[in-house]
């Protein structure tokens, strides 16, 4: 198939080694990858912060890089659900027919990871190997929006060497919810000390997820209280062989900084 | 830190924004383990008996449709409902507003000459500040049901929609009671024991108190008939013992049939209380027999702002909400800070959406940003009302009401929002702001990490490192990769039309 990534803003400014492993990933399973330059952001952080009008432009400028594409996987759930649920939502509020023609069509061909590999594809063992201890944070967008199901804790079960450990309370939000954490930042950094607690509780080497703004949030937590444990995409994981991966990411970022300290 | 000292709300506009408010709760730490007990156990237990129905996503689905219709054709229902009232001996008022509605009811309490009244539970009459109109007019209220009676002794404001007291824990009711109850003295902290305590002094009132004043669950137009729904069956002594009854209702209460209850008192009990049925669900259509219960029936019909949330067509599903508190006891946020918080009778997910409505988004303007956007509020809400999607809506009001303003457009927070939507809307600015980042950044990176932010950002960096901008940004990479690493792919050939 010819896969074109969304890598989203967030991603590419700041864990672009996520990106390069979707990109291992997928071209390790068989498929070509295309990554359209024009791409820029999705519009969440303005449309969920009250700025609506002003997401409008990129709205539309998602559609038109997107437009031609066979499909569009993305490696943020929270991204992803914009698209599948808030775009049409968009289209129809500031009464854009064409809009709303183009997301209909797009917006079935919009990807997230895992679900992309095992509903589309198909495919739960993509050959990976991760001989590491590791907890699942199912974030809520992952969860209630896009109804991601267990697609990811299917495709860590069939990594080799993995120690898969259920994180407690795993349907409690971590604090993260965009512009919540400033606005809100007493409540937020509650909400991520009990969330800690949990991780810290599963003595799991990693924390993953399918969402690199979740394990901002919750590993710069972790990182902040030295606690040893890492956070990881779950793209990161997935892309690991016995072969060995390119150390990237967002795990090999905290690596570097503990090297560095 | 004790919750006396909290003032009663101006039911037109909260005191405090959100997050201040909630900082004050965050820090009693006695108040944040009651919070999370009490949330916890019941979310628990709802899960539970909502899991042990098959149709229950159909009877969600049912909820929220005949509300649906309903709020679409309240007109003619609300007359059909007088109609129905009148015919079973009843009088209905229509009240406009809250001073309205008060003075309605001072004006019956007084034409009885009663100087008291008891209440069984009502939001409504929080929202409008009937307690308080009544002892300006020389006329106490007694709250019957035990968490409201608890925090009227206290003088304090509920805190949960269902649960008022669900904040305090069994030893400081024991101390309350004790401090204001007489022949307490030697009263232990058994939940049998408080609850007997509170019986006794109920008891006097019952039968002494000549005029009642409910809430209302349930206004059905087809019968006129008026249900409550309740757990200590105080409300029903209160429904039958005195000689008149208020009942005040919420014109959005109504349902059009008899037999739309059947799914309401399926859905009500399992999301609010996790029982499969309450312990008391009381009807009352008009007037019983002489001496077999109140000799006169009133029934206050509430706007208050209601109309108004009905003209917005995302904003209205707020009107669907039976007041259930699943929202509530599901909420990271509400679980953390109480209900004191959000500075409203009505608090927690339906508060944020509700409050804002009725009394205008300028003077409520936090509430719609007191959520994580987690979701987990619409997930169980019994009559599916999409409460992210009415903070977002809401959001966006808040936005463009301070965007009307000069200051408000000069705000730190819409310049940079302005800002960030241009950067965003080509490419080539947005790569140029990854590479001013990276350069921006070089004073603030320490080990890898940014652990200081300035400004408004700087509640980021309290308790959390931050992520620097990559030293090759995942496009940069990608530009590298197809000049060097991959030979150009083969023009792709057209899939779709
Ligand atoms: S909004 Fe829904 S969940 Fe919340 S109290 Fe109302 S009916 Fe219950």
């Amino acid at each position: 198939m010819h896969v074109s990534l969304f890598i989203t803003c967030f991603n590419d400014t700041l864990f672009p080694g996520t990106g390069k492993a979707m990109v291992a990933l997928l071209e390790r399973l068989g498929h070509t990858v295309a990554f359209p330059m024009g791409q820029t952001c999705c519009g969440q952080m303005h449309y969920n912060s009250g700025y609506q009008r002003e997401a409008l432009p990129m709205v539309r400028h998602f559609v038109e890089v997107f437009r031609d594409a066979e499909v569009v996987v993305s490696p943020s759930a929270s991204c992803v659900s914009m698209v599948q649920e808030v775009y049409a939502r968009v289209a129809e509020e500031f009464g854009d027919e064409t809009l709303r023609r183009e997301v209909a069509a797009l917006a079935p061909r919009v990807f997230e990871l895992s679900m992309f590999l095992v509903n589309e594809l198909g495919v739960e063992d993509v050959g990976a190997y991760f001989p590491h201890r590791v907890t699942f944070h199912t974030t809520c967008h992952s969860m209630r929006m896009l109804h991601i199901g267990d697609a990811p804790q299917r495709l860590l079960r069939k990594v080799r060497g993995i120690d898969l450990v259920e994180l407690p309370k795993a349907d409690e939000c971590c604090g993260f919810g965009g512009t919540f954490a400033v606005k809100n930042a007493d409540t937020s950094i509650a909400m991520l000390s009990d969330k800690i607690r949990c991780v810290l509780d599963t003595r799991a080497e990693y924390c993953a997820s399918a969402d690199n703004s979740c394990l901002m949030h919750i590993g710069g937590g972790l990182h902040r209280q030295r606690t040893g444990v890492n956070p990881i995409h779950l793209a990161e994981i997935l892309a690991c062989t016995e072969e060995g991966m390119p150390a990237v990411g967002v795990a090999a970022a905290t690596a570097a900084a503990e090297r560095n300290s | 830190m004790s919750r006396e000292g909290v003032p009663p709300l101006p039911t037109k506009r909260p005191a405090m924004a959100f997050e201040d408010a909630a900082r004050l709760s965050l820090g009693d730490t006695q108040l944040r383990f009651n919070m999370g007990k009490a949330t916890t156990t019941i979310r628990g237990k709802r899960t539970k008996v909502v899991d042990e129905m098959p149709d229950w996503e159909a009877l969600r689905e049912a909820g929220r449709a005949i509300k649906d219709r309903t709020l679409r054709h309240l007109d003619k229902y609300l007359i059909q409902l007088e109609e129905s009232v009148a015919r079973v001996g009843g009088k209905v008022h229509w009240a406009a507003d809250a001073e309205d509605a008060n003075r309605i009811v001072a004006g019956l309490v007084k034409s009885h000459g009663a100087r008291e009244v008891v209440k069984i539970k009502s939001l409504t009459t929080d929202e409008i500040g009937l307690n308080e109109a009544l002892a300006r007019e020389g006329i106490a209220a007694y709250e019957t049901d035990l968490a409201e009676l608890i925090i009227q002794l206290a003088d304090e404001r509920s805190s949960h929609i269902l649960v008022p007291a669900i904040h305090k824990s069994r030893a400081e009711i024991r101390e309350l009671f004790r401090r204001t109850l007489e022949g307490t003295e030697g009263l232990s902290d058994d939940p049998k024991a408080l609850a007997a305590a509170a019986r006794t002094h109920l008891r006097k009132k019952f039968l002494t108190v000549p005029v009642a004043i409910s809430g209302v669950n349930f206004g059905v137009a087809e019968t006129g008939t008026v249900c409550i729904v309740e757990s200590e069956g105080n409300g029903r002594m209160c429904l039958t013992l005195p000689k008149v009854l208020i009942s005040v209702m919420g014109v959005e209460k109504l349902i059009p049939t008899w037999r739309d209850l059947e799914v309401y008192l399926q859905l009500l009990p399992r999301s609010s209380t996790a029982e499969r049925m309450n312990p008391y669900t009381s009807f009352w259509t008009g007037l019983a027999p002489p001496g077999d219960g109140p000799d006169e029936f009133h029934l206050v019909l509430l706007d208050d702002g209601r109309t108004k949330v009905l003209a917005d067509r995302i904003g209205r599903q707020a009107l669907q909400c039976i007041r259930c508190s699943a929202c509530l006891n599901v909420c990271p946020v509400y679980q953390r800070t109480g209900g004191h918080a959000y500075n409203s009778v009505y608090p927690g997910p339906i508060g944020a959406i509700l409050t804002p409505q009725l009394v205008g988004v300028e003077n409520a303007g936090s509430l719609p940003y007191a959520s994580s956007l987690c979701g987990y509020c619409y997930e169980v809400c019994p009559v599916k009302i999409n409460i992210p999607e009415v903070l977002l809506h809401l959001r966006g009001q808040v936005v463009r009401k301070k965007q009307e303003s000069f200051l408000g457009r000069l705000s730190p927070e819409n310049v940079s929002m302005q800002g960030l939507a241009k950067v965003f809307s080509t490419p080539r600015r947005y790569a140029a702001m990854q590479k001013l980042g990276r350069l921006g950044q070089k004073l603030v990176v320490k080990n890898g990490v940014i652990d200081r932010l300035p400004g408004s950002l700087g509640g980021w960096t309290a308790v959390r490192d931050v992520y620097p901008v990559a030293q090759q940004t995942f496009r940069e990479w990608w530009a590298e990769r197809e000049r060097t690493v991959k030979p150009k792919l083969p023009p792709r050939e057209e899939t779709r039309p």
